[in-house]
């Protein structure tokens, strides 16, 4: 049986319409392109049926292993998500809309948009936050570039336990701009302070920090906020969303740019993604935000209404001369977000960042009573934490792979010299007996 | 409508998380602690659910409404990829970047690689990148691609040619690279000045960016004449891939001539928009320029397994934070297996035949700057109309208030008062014809009665809203706006 094409005109009514047109067959109407240029058939299989396609694809997931237990994180969280964001989100009227350039006609993408942008400045401190970026890491590329064009200087200081593939991002966005890129060492004592204080001058553009970090540490930035205001830089900082529930606000710690990546509010793993970004500031910044923001107006007869606004900053009015090339956003990701954060409500998300710190709490207890096993941070953590291995952590983690244990990230491809280590990341979803398991098992692949 | 901050009541509990199964711990300083949790809504489930679905219900949307938004490509969504995607949506993305991890991923990986090998076919390219998020990610990636390249090289040419009827993210894209821009006019007969263009190439040009049917709905018939004279000159030419949907099985940009290409996912291959994203921008290259595409790259291993190449010397590096938006990628291989070789095929023929048809029977009430045979879309001018004071964006609300969704206005930039028109191949002759007669009734509106144009559209929500107002009174922030949970700085 051939597939289906969701093309519903008849042979009939394509005549008619050949005929109102003038021309006797579709193909005159490809005419204008040159032969030489014509293709031939492709080389494709022919279509299949709804029911073959769905057993083809089946089959594909089925050679992903679908036990793994999670004890990994990286930027991607294993978090319950609540059956309501699935059926709301799945509204065909919110998925198969597009970016809402006519606004009457699309007052509920845009108030839901302006509800994320209040729920980001909820969660952040902040004042401002635009409709969405792609993901963690280019939010936090858009937010170094924010912070070059702000202060119109062309040095940035990136702290070393940012996570390593969002200094990889940044290093490809930057790569051709004439911008000096400073990177810190790893420190097991939160941000790396002393380098920071070496290196910010009246050259810097911001300090970039990771909090909670890639290690799992939380620090106060509060004296290195002090410290970089008063070198006239900006602090920017990237943020794990489900700590804000106990962690102080970034805005309180005096960060003048924040972002991050949405998945764990709401997004499925989907194999790393879609996720959303997001980047929130404070007020007096607004005008450097890259992407889509929404704002609240009214109608020619006072009524409330939402619309795109500030577009003069954007690609398709400035062209070249534009804040970003950014074009869409991640909407439906972000209404993902915001039917998260509203499910679970104001009381919710404390204590989901509460169970998430005491299982890792438990956790590192736990496994940091293993043989030979140390805890390598020295700051307090939230539901991440780094242990160092009497070993290579990377054969640890294989051993553990085949018992069925996605056991930790190990730090030995990206980070010299802390090959042993290994960070654990323990949600809200994770039981004790699967961490009493996991200790078990990492003492039996370590000592047997 | 309320906003679901105001329909918050303190002390209202929303979903129930587990009980702890492990003791408390206060191992956090105080310093470092809130005082207060974020200041998030409270509500119930079933508030929450009336206030969403109530939101719904104020979109247009594909599922609605026909949706002719020039460029953007609104076609049918089919539901099954909607499971094809849930399939996938447990796997942890660091699985297959951990050691021997790539063994776990193998349905993943096989997806993404099978998905480059036949978007590679459809588009005669010779590998594709999927990592980019978006088109306009796409085109960046692509830029820096371009970039890499040259300064490889040792090539230091700065400039970058565009048509005056490219997307601005062209543009955007290649000055986020540092490049310099030069526009082309087009001529009267709606491609690119050849001559122009011309004079504009020397040994000082990077790329000329492309797209291909244009933002006019054209097929140049230079293309491969543009392309040859960028490479005598040692630049790369450069596909904008927007407008794929008009030449699948006709056509192939890696035929053209074209060295790099970014493609839309979410406008060809049939995913869902989702109100402004998550969309899919993958890259395809051709030979040479293989070594820089962007990591973690799918690679089939010896043993026919796939695995990650997670570092190449001359690639531009990492530009997203894992291998692309998996979920769109899942939808769009599912997409192109259903259809299949011919199937494809069929919906350029008949995206193609259901614009023309619009232009045709449209061409008599509105002024066609272009009167030639079109591709996917075609683009009016509200000129005639603006004479009796009639804007584009006067048709467009008025369409609103007749249940279509208008046509992408004001673009391209140089047609005035521009009206783009994508009807997409999954619409009917009949939903056609009805659009047809909105649209003549808007033209003999704007003659006998200009005024109920202006004032439309009266049956949505909201009537016209202010948009000055929007970006002097800033307000994009409601509890900011309210003073309440948040401390004045200062």
């Amino acid at each position: 049986m051939s597939g289906a094409d969701y093309c519903p005109n008849t042979p009939g009514e394509i005549l008619e319409m050949l005929d109102s047109i003038g021309v006797g067959s579709i193909e005159e109407l490809f005419e204008v392109i040159p032969p030489e240029l014509r293709a031939g058939s492709l080389g494709l299989p022919k279509g299949m049926s709804e029911f073959e396609t769905l057993r083809r694809m089946q089959g594909l997931a089925e050679k992903n292993s679908r036990k793994l237990i999670h004890f990994i994180g990286g930027g991607f969280y294993d978090h319950f998500i609540p059956s309501v964001v699935n059926h709301m989100a799945g509204r065909a009227e919110f998925y198969t809309a597009y970016t809402p350039y006519q606004a009457e006609c699309s007052q509920g993408t845009l108030q839901a948009l302006y509800e994320y942008q209040t729920a980001i400045c909820a969660l952040t401190g902040m004042e401002a936050s635009n409709a969405s970026l792609y993901d963690g890491g280019t939010a936090l590329a858009e937010a170094a570039l924010m912070a070059l064009r702000i202060t119109g200087r062309n040095r940035l200081i990136v702290d070393g336990a940012v996570n390593p593939f969002y200094r990889q991002i940044l290093r490809t966005y930057l790569k051709n701009l004439q911008v000096e890129l400073v990177e810190t060492t790893p420190s097991a004592d939160g941000a790396g302070r002393e380098d920071i204080r070496l290196h910010v001058d009246d050259g810097t553009a911001a300090v970039i920090l990771q909090n909670p970090n890639f290690f799992g540490g939380i620090d106060n930035l509060a004296d290195l906020a002090e410290r970089t205001h008063g070198a006239g830089a900006l602090l920017v900082a990237t943020v794990y969303p489900v700590s804000l529930g106990l962690v102080k606000s970034p805005y309180e710690m005096g960060v003048d740019i924040v972002s991050g990546d949405g998945q764990s509010l709401g997004n499925p793993l989907s194999f790393g993604g879609p996720s959303f970004g997001f980047i929130a500031t404070r007020r007096e910044y607004i005008r450097s935000l890259p992407g889509r923001i929404v704002g609240e107006t009214v109608d020619v007869e006072g009524k409330r209404g939402f619309v795109l606004t500030l577009q003069a900053r954007e690609q398709h009015i400035r062209r070249h001369k534009a804040t970003s090339n950014i074009c869409s956003n991640q909407s439906l990701c972000a209404l993902r977000g915001l039917l998260f954060l509203c499910s679970i409500g104001k009381r919710g998300f404390a204590e989901l960042a509460t169970l998430n710190r005491d299982k890792a709490e438990y956790a590192k207890g736990v496994l940091g009573g293993v043989r030979g096993i140390s805890v390598w941070n020295r700051t307090p953590t939230f539901n991440e934490f780094t242990l160092t291995l009497p070993q290579d952590a990377r054969k640890v983690v294989e051993k553990l792979l085949s018992r069925g244990i996605a056991g930790g990230v190990p730090l030995g491809d990206w980070f010299r010299g802390m090959e042993q280590c290994l960070v654990v990341t323990v949600t809200e979803k994770r039981s004790r007996e699967e961490i009493d398991a996991l200790a078990e098992n990492l003492e039996d692949a370590l000592w047997s | 409508m309320e906003l679901i901050f105001e329909k918050s009541v303190a002390g209202r509990l929303g979903v129930a998380l587990p009980d702890s199964d492990v003791p408390g711990s206060d191992f956090l300083p105080g310093n470092l602690l809130r005082t207060d949790p974020p200041p998030l809504p409270e509500v119930g489930e079933p508030e929450l659910v009336r206030h969403f679905t109530n939101l719904s219900q104020r979109n247009f949307s594909v599922d609605t409404n026909f949706y002719p938004l020039g460029s953007c490509t609104m076609k049918y969504n089919p539901k099954v990829l909607e499971e094809v995607a849930a399939l996938f949506s447990g796997c942890h993305p660091m699985t297959a970047l951990l050691p021997g991890g790539h063994i776990f991923a193998q349905g993943s990986l096989e997806l993404i690689y099978c998905l480059g090998r036949m978007l590679c076919e459809i588009t005669g390219m010779d590998e594709v990148a999927a990592q980019p998020l978006a088109g306009a990610h796409g085109e960046l990636t692509g830029i820096m691609i371009i970039h890499a390249f040259h300064k490889a090289r040792g090539n230091r040419k700065h400039i970058v040619i565009v048509p005056d009827s490219s997307h601005g993210t062209n543009p955007a894209s290649a000055a986020m690279m540092g490049y310099e821009i030069v526009t082309i006019p087009t001529a009267p007969y709606g491609d690119m000045d050849m001559n122009l263009f011309r004079k504009a190439m020397n040994g000082e040009v990077a790329a000329v960016m492309m797209t291909c049917p244009n933002t006019l709905g054209l097929f140049n018939p230079h293309v491969g004449e543009i392309c040859a004279i960028a490479h005598e000159h040692g630049a790369l030419a450069y596909y904008d891939g927007a407008n794929l949907n008009a030449i699948m099985g006709k056509a192939r940009p890696g035929d053209m001539g074209f060295d790099v290409i970014h493609l839309n996912l979410h406008k060809t291959f049939a995913t869902p928009h989702g109100g402004g994203g998550p969309g899919s921008g993958p890259v395809g290259v051709k030979k040479e320029l293989i070594p820089f595409l962007p990591v973690p790259r799918v690679v089939k291993i010896d043993d026919g397994a796939y695995a990650l190449e997670q570092e190449n010397p001359l690639s531009i590096g990492r530009i997203s934070g894992f291998f692309g938006n998996f979920a769109v990628l899942a939808r769009a291989c599912a997409y192109i297996v259903l259809l299949g070789r011919e199937g494809l095929v069929r919906v350029s023929e008949q995206a193609v035949l259901n614009a023309n048809y619009l232009q045709e029977k449209l061409k008599k009430y509105y002024d066609l700057p272009y009167d030639i045979s079109c591709m996917h879309e075609c683009v009016f001018s509200a000129a005639r109309q603006l004479k009796q004071g009639v804007h584009a964006l006067d048709i467009a609300k008025f369409l609103i208030d007749k249940g279509f969704h208008p046509p992408t206005v004001y673009f391209p930039l140089i047609v005035k008062e521009a009206m783009m028109i994508e009807p997409t191949e999954t619409e009917s002759k009949a939903n056609l014809d009805a659009f047809i007669a909105a649209m003549i009734e808007a033209a003999e509106l704007a003659e006998k009665n200009p005024q109920a144009l202006m004032q439309a559209p009266v049956t949505m929500p909201v009537k016209r809203l202010d948009e000055v107002k929007a970006a002097r009174e800033i307000n994009v922030c409601h509890l900011l706006a309210q003073g309440t949970g948040h401390k004045a700085r200062d």
